[in-house]
């Protein structure tokens, strides 16, 4: 028999309850959901930082993720469908509720884009690349997440080239024709194709 | 009433704060009182934390020092990797949330009173009483060494100047010199850490000293990660060796006793005497001394707490995170101190404002870096099963044995993220 831990959770509760709780401040029940997803959320943001936006160099920003792209990625760390350091140590502790709860609570943070370095002249060459090969499904320029896929303009370099090499090698498995994009530049560009690309995502700032 | 509207506005952002129109806020009457006793990084995130959850509710903060020094990463200073600045920290971000800091020292607290006097005269009231006072050591339970001694024999344990001692100590040991460190036995800041230390030391050595070590006279007969440190360290530093720049003893046996200052010796519990040219001696640890006064701690020395809110068991009204308190299995980690800490701020919220404390997940992290481009890191996760007192870790792990070289480089920028997100997330 599993133990019976404190985990239970009601995330319409929760999202009815921060509305009321910050404009009344003292509606009691609200109030209390509110620290609950404090409180689940509190661990996430020892590594991903306050709110979900990571000062970087490397750890991902996941505030304004769409909210399936963060519950599919989670459950995916949690199978180990996809690869990671140490997400997949981490998740196992949330059940699919929870996950849920916090798919719902960081996407509806705002993404800060990453400040970061980029060659201007790469970007501009990437951000062609983008139009052709991207766009399609990471639209605005990788800046919409309407698609249910990550975020890519404003996202920490570190973190997408992995993310890229993890699709390259087979690792981490894309959508079939996400993956014949990624082939496609491959075969055409080599390297410097995807190394425009990142320039180009590093530049949006807003 | 006014005070607390504009604190309002500044934690919401201009533009929710648009939205409460011309609503008159309603205040309770007189201003909730909680004063939050040390300004590391448990005090520090349960500061900003209840400001967050309720800016109703008035957060006093008494730390004495002006600058915060972190820990972690200090061991990255030692090897000249980082600058001692990158882990200083102040309060300004606590400040700009209207979070009064006052930099002095609390001397005593009177529970029955709910009242704090500090060092500088002052006298404080609260409603609720946090205290996150990190720990101190016991310095009787190594002959000849006290506080001032520890100015030549650094334990850098708290880090600051500390650190800096141990570091310049580093940079003027001739080529061939011996540093030894002393891990304590029973619980302590970081288990992990004296190990971190010695393979960041030995990266040092390894660059700019090959001729000399590191020796590690351990009271403890085994540590935390024991078998990837032992891989990394026959990876890179010869480990098993002849040559190895790090040898490890572990047991009773080898537990200080003694330190001889003028020959720069240990004298350990079987009578063995090693000569070093840096002595790095990390005393016996307990609760930061303000918690012993206030009569906080058991005699185990550290401070027993109800796990759901952190009041602790001996005296209500006042409430124990970090270091200090007794959260097994948790580990005495900065991500620990953070993670009681909002537990912790969630509970003194509710219970101030009449309501339950909800239920809490507790995360700590803790990355070990080698060299370049090669980190481990353990994680935990823990919560409290119903209808007890105890955590559980009910999930986590440490880098596997067979992780990639890839998947080590990853995870030593991981662990610089971890480190700008964690701070950042304590001190704004
Ligand atoms: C070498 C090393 C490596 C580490 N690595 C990691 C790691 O990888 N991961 C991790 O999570 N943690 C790590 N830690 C542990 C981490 O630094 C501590 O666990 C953490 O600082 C504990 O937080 P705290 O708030 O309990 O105490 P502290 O951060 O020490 O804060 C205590 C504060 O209280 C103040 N204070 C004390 N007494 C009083 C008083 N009477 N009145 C007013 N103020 C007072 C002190 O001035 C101090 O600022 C490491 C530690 C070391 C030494
Ligand atoms: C120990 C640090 C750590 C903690 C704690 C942590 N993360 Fe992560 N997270 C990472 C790292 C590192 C990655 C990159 C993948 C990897 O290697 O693990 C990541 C990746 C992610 C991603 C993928 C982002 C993307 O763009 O695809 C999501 C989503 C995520 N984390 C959510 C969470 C949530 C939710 C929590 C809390 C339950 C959490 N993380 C806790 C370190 C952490
Ligand atoms: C057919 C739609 C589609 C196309 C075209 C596409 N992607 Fe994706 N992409 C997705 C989806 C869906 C996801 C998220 C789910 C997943 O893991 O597969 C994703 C995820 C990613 C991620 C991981 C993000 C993260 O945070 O971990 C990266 C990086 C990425 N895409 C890069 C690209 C690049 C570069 C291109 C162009 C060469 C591209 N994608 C083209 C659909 C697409």
């Amino acid at each position: 028999m599993k133990p019976d831990y404190h985990q239970y959770w009601q995330p319409t509760v929760f999202i009815i309850g921060l509305i009321f709780s910050t404009l009344s401040g003292n509606s009691s029940a609200a109030t209390s959901d509110n620290s609950n997803i404090r409180l689940l959320a509190g661990g996430c943001n020892i590594c991903h930082g306050p709110d979900g936006i990571s000062s970087g160099p490397a750890i991902p920003s996941i505030a304004g993720l769409s909210g399936e792209y963060l519950r599919s990625t989670l459950e995916g760390f949690k199978s180990g469908e996809i690869p990671s350091t140490s997400m997949g140590r981490i998740v196992k502790a949330y059940n699919s509720d929870e996950l849920q709860a916090l798919a719902a609570h960081y996407s509806g943070r705002p993404f800060i884009n990453a400040r970061q370095p980029y060659n201007p002249k790469q970007a501009k060459r990437g951000e062609k690349l983008h139009e052709q090969y991207c766009e399609k499904c990471h639209a605005r320029g990788g800046q919409s997440v309407d698609d249910d896929a990550g975020r890519l303009a404003g996202q920490w370099r570190p973190y997408l080239i992995w993310a890229l090499k993890d699709f390259r090698s087979g690792q981490r498995i894309a959508g079939k024709k996400m993956q014949q994009r990624l082939d496609k530049l491959y075969i055409r560009k080599g390297k410097a194709g995807f190394s425009a690309l990142l320039h180009y995502y590093a530049s949006q700032k807003q | 009433m006014t005070i607390t509207r504009r604190r309002f506005i500044k934690t919401l952002g201009a533009a929710s704060a648009l939205s409460l129109g011309g609503t008159p806020f309603l205040a309770l009457g007189a201003n909730r009182q909680i004063v939050i006793i040390g300004g590391g990084i448990g005090g520090t995130t349960a500061a900003r934390q209840i400001r967050l959850i309720d800016p109703t509710i008035d957060v006093t903060l008494i730390e004495p020092k002006q600058h915060y020094y972190t820990c972690f990463m200090s061991n990255e200073v030692l090897c000249g990797k980082r600058k001692l600045s990158s882990i200083r920290f102040d309060y300004t971000g606590l400040k700009a949330l209207d979070i009064n800091v006052i930099h002095d020292k609390a001397t005593h607290i009177t529970p029955n009173r709910q009242k704090i006097t500090t060092k500088g005269g002052k006298t404080l009231s609260y409603d609720r009483c946090i205290i996150a006072p990190g720990i101190d050591f016991k310095w009787e339970s190594i002959d000849g060494f006290d506080e001032k001694t520890a100015r030549i024999f650094p334990h850098a344990w708290q880090a600051g100047q500390q650190t800096e001692i141990l570091q310049k100590q580093l940079g003027s040991m001739p080529n061939g010199g011996t540093v030894i460190i002393t891990p304590p036995s029973g619980p302590m800041r970081a288990p992990h850490a004296p190990y971190e230390r010695a393979s960041q030391i030995a990266h040092y050595l390894k660059q700019h000293k090959s001729r000399s070590k590191v020796l590690i006279f351990d009271a403890k007969i085994a540590f935390p990660q024991q078998a990837l440190f032992f891989q990394a360290w026959e990876k890179l530093f010869g480990y098993g060796t002849h040559s190895s720049l790090i040898e490890w003893y572990g047991g009773p046996d080898y537990a200080l006793i003694r330190l001889d200052t003028a020959s720069h010796t240990i004298i350990t519990v079987a009578g063995d005497r090693h000569t070093g040219d840096i002595l790095n001696i990390i005393p016996a640890q307990q609760a930061g001394h303000i918690a012993a006064t206030a009569g906080l701690t058991d005699t185990s020395g550290w401070c027993p707490v109800d796990l759901h809110t952190f009041e602790s068991t001996q005296h209500k009204g006042i409430h124990i995170i970090g270091d200090a308190c007794i959260a097994n299995p948790m580990q005495k980690l900065g991500s620990a101190a953070n993670s009681q800490a909002k537990a912790c701020a969630a509970a003194v919220t509710s219970l101030l404002n009449g309501r339950a404390p909800g239920p809490a997940v507790f995360t700590d992290v803790a990355y070990s870096t080698m060299g370049e481009a090669y980190t481990f890191s353990t994680v935990g996760t823990y919560r409290l099963a119903k209808g007890s007192n105890s955590l559980t870790r009910v999930a986590g792990g440490s880098t596997p044995s067979d992780a990639s070289a890839t998947h080590l480089k990853r995870e030593a920028a991981y662990a610089e993220s971890w480190f700008n997100n964690l701070t950042k997330d304590t001190f704004g």
